[in-house]
């Protein structure tokens, strides 16, 4: 049996301009992230082979994956568009990978972003975000995506004793970890009272309990361990991969508090061979401040209920002894549709190459990133390390 | 701006047919006998094309819940604050709704629900208030 593990390594990363980018639209965010992928890795547009991207909610082309290609003038031998909400960004990785170590291509360009804060009003936004309910049994009763994470939260409260604190101690990391980015949304620094006083959206969640909505886009050159053995940037390796779907409506989820982040974990931990303690930093998809605590359980960091004190005793901090989200997470880094799940890989890459400064970790050998999308419906996990393993 | 409506279906006009008589209308597999939420023509257990329509009871106990402050479209601006509930009927499913009646914003998990029905538009759709003690 193949395995992905040691067949494909990320050789350049990017991101866009992030933030509110009036200029420009989604399609040139992705290629302002591709070209500087491409300069990361020392590559030139010809060397790519491969294309795979997501959809846009402010841009919605039919078939946004050649719409991408047609756009940056690629005619690869392999391309697609997923639609995995936020769990596409490791999705996409682990499917280039599997292009590659199928030979399909040699070097595939992993590009995913939306001008979501300039190219659709906020209504617009909402409306668009609405649509993620069913259609006859939940649209009808109102209950806006930080009310379907509010019902996961109040759950997790009322059968572990999660407390809004613990949730509030999610977002004021991770707005430290983004004041410490030269490229994050938001850096201006915020404490637990400013999380509890922000403005109620869809209780227990309040607004600083919510993601950004931005422009940004992020981008990998993920290749072949050969082909990138001359190039310019250290290798990073795909050491394990994984993904699992249970639902996509939350009246269908199987559990409220048990989710498939853990099937995509473990298929993770076995292709790596390693396990929790062997990682080193996570990058944790945070749409809401719940959504990394209850990955941080699923992922085998904490134990079922305890992901919340995780956060609060600082253990997730950049001098903790897991840090997440050191750039900020969708929180206060980046949100723009499946970006927000890719940028924690961008972050992961670079993190792993010892390059980050004031951000940087002290041990990076080994990463895990966890994507989700939807309600907790799918996910996508990937194991990335500094070396093969 | 009038609120939402359910998108019906083939799959699904029975049970809006039902909510408009005032029950509230299940399907049970006629191979595996489990009782589903939403109804849909294949059983997602056995994947039999079997199925029968049953008239629940109406009881259910909230499996959690979230008060809506920010509405999600302008014609739920006058609803806020409002609650939307994940209700474990009697029969097992699960299904979503808003609390409605007598302090729903008083609503506890695992608190005992009864059904009830809001006309809109042509629609009559599925509520739940809290259980008379």
């Amino acid at each position: 049996m193949t395995t992905l593990r040691n067949q494909a390594v990320i050789a350049g990363v990017a991101e866009s301009e992030i933030g509110k980018v009036p200029g420009m639209t989604g399609l040139a965010l992705n290629a302002q992230a591709a070209r500087r992928a491409l300069d990361d890795a020392g590559l030139a547009p010809a060397d790519i082979d491969g294309l795979v991207t997501a959809y846009s909610v402010a841009e919605p082309y039919f078939m946004y994956g050649t719409v991408l290609c047609e756009y940056l003038g690629l005619t690869p031998g392999f391309c697609a568009s997923m639609t995995m909400g936020g769990a596409t960004g490791a999705i996409l990785l682990e499917h280039a990978a599997m292009a590659i170590a199928t030979g399909r291509a040699t070097t595939v360009l992993v590009s995913v972003g939306e001008n979501r804060a300039t190219g659709l009003s906020r209504d617009q936004a909402v409306a668009a975000l609405a649509a993620v309910g069913h259609p006859a049994f939940e649209a009808p009763y109102g209950p806006l995506i930080p009310g379907f994470y509010a019902m996961i939260a109040r759950r997790h409260m009322h059968e572990y004793g999660t407390t809004r604190e613990q949730l509030a101690a999610v977002a004021v990391q991770a707005r430290r970890h983004a004041s410490l980015h030269p490229n994050s949304h938001m850096k201006h620094l915020i404490t637990v009272a400013d999380v509890l006083g922000s403005k109620p959206i869809a209780d227990p969640l309040r607004l600083l309990d919510c993601c950004l909505i931005s422009d940004a886009a992020g981008a990998l050159i993920v290749t072949t361990p050969d082909r990138a053995r001359d190039l310019q940037r250290p290798p990073v390796w795909l050491l394990g991969a994984g993904e699992h779907h249970t639902h996509e409506h939350l009246i269908a989820a199987p559990s409220l508090t048990r989710f498939g982040a853990r099937e995509s974990s473990e298929a993770a931990y076995r292709m790596a061979g390693l396990g929790p303690s062997d990682v080193d930093f996570a990058e944790l998809y945070d749409c809401f401040t719940i959504t990394p605590i209850l990955e941080a359980e699923e992922c085998g960091f904490a134990k079922p209920g305890e992901g919340g004190a995780l956060f609060a005793d600082g253990a997730t901090t950049l001098e903790g002894r897991l840090p997440v989200n050191t750039h900020g997470g969708m929180l206060s880094h980046a949100h723009a549709g499946a970006a927000g799940g890719l940028l924690g890989i961008v972050e992961a890459v670079r993190q792993l190459r010892g390059t980050e400064g004031a951000r940087q970790v002290k041990r990076h050998d080994v990463a895990l990133v966890h994507n989700e999308g939807g309600i907790m419906s799918s996910h996508g996990t990937v194991i990335l390390g500094r070396d093969r393993r | 701006m009038n609120l939402p409506l359910p998108v019906v279906t083939p799959e699904t006009a029975q049970y809006w047919d039902g909510a408009r008589d005032g029950k509230l209308l299940l399907q049970r597999c006629g191979g595996c006998r489990v009782v589903r939420f939403y109804p849909r023509r294949t059983c997602p257990v056995c994947w039999s094309e079997d199925a029968e329509w049953i008239e629940a009871s109406g009881r259910g106990r909230v499996a959690s819940f979230t008060i809506i402050h920010r509405p999600p479209a302008p014609a739920f601006a006058e609803r806020v604050p409002y609650v939307v509930a994940l209700v474990d009927l009697e029969e097992g499913p699960r299904m979503m709704a808003n609390i409605v009646g007598d302090r729903p914003l008083d609503v506890a998990i695992d608190e005992a629900v009864d059904v009830t029905f809001e006309a809109r538009g042509a629609i009559a759709l599925p509520q739940f208030r809290r259980s008379a003690p």
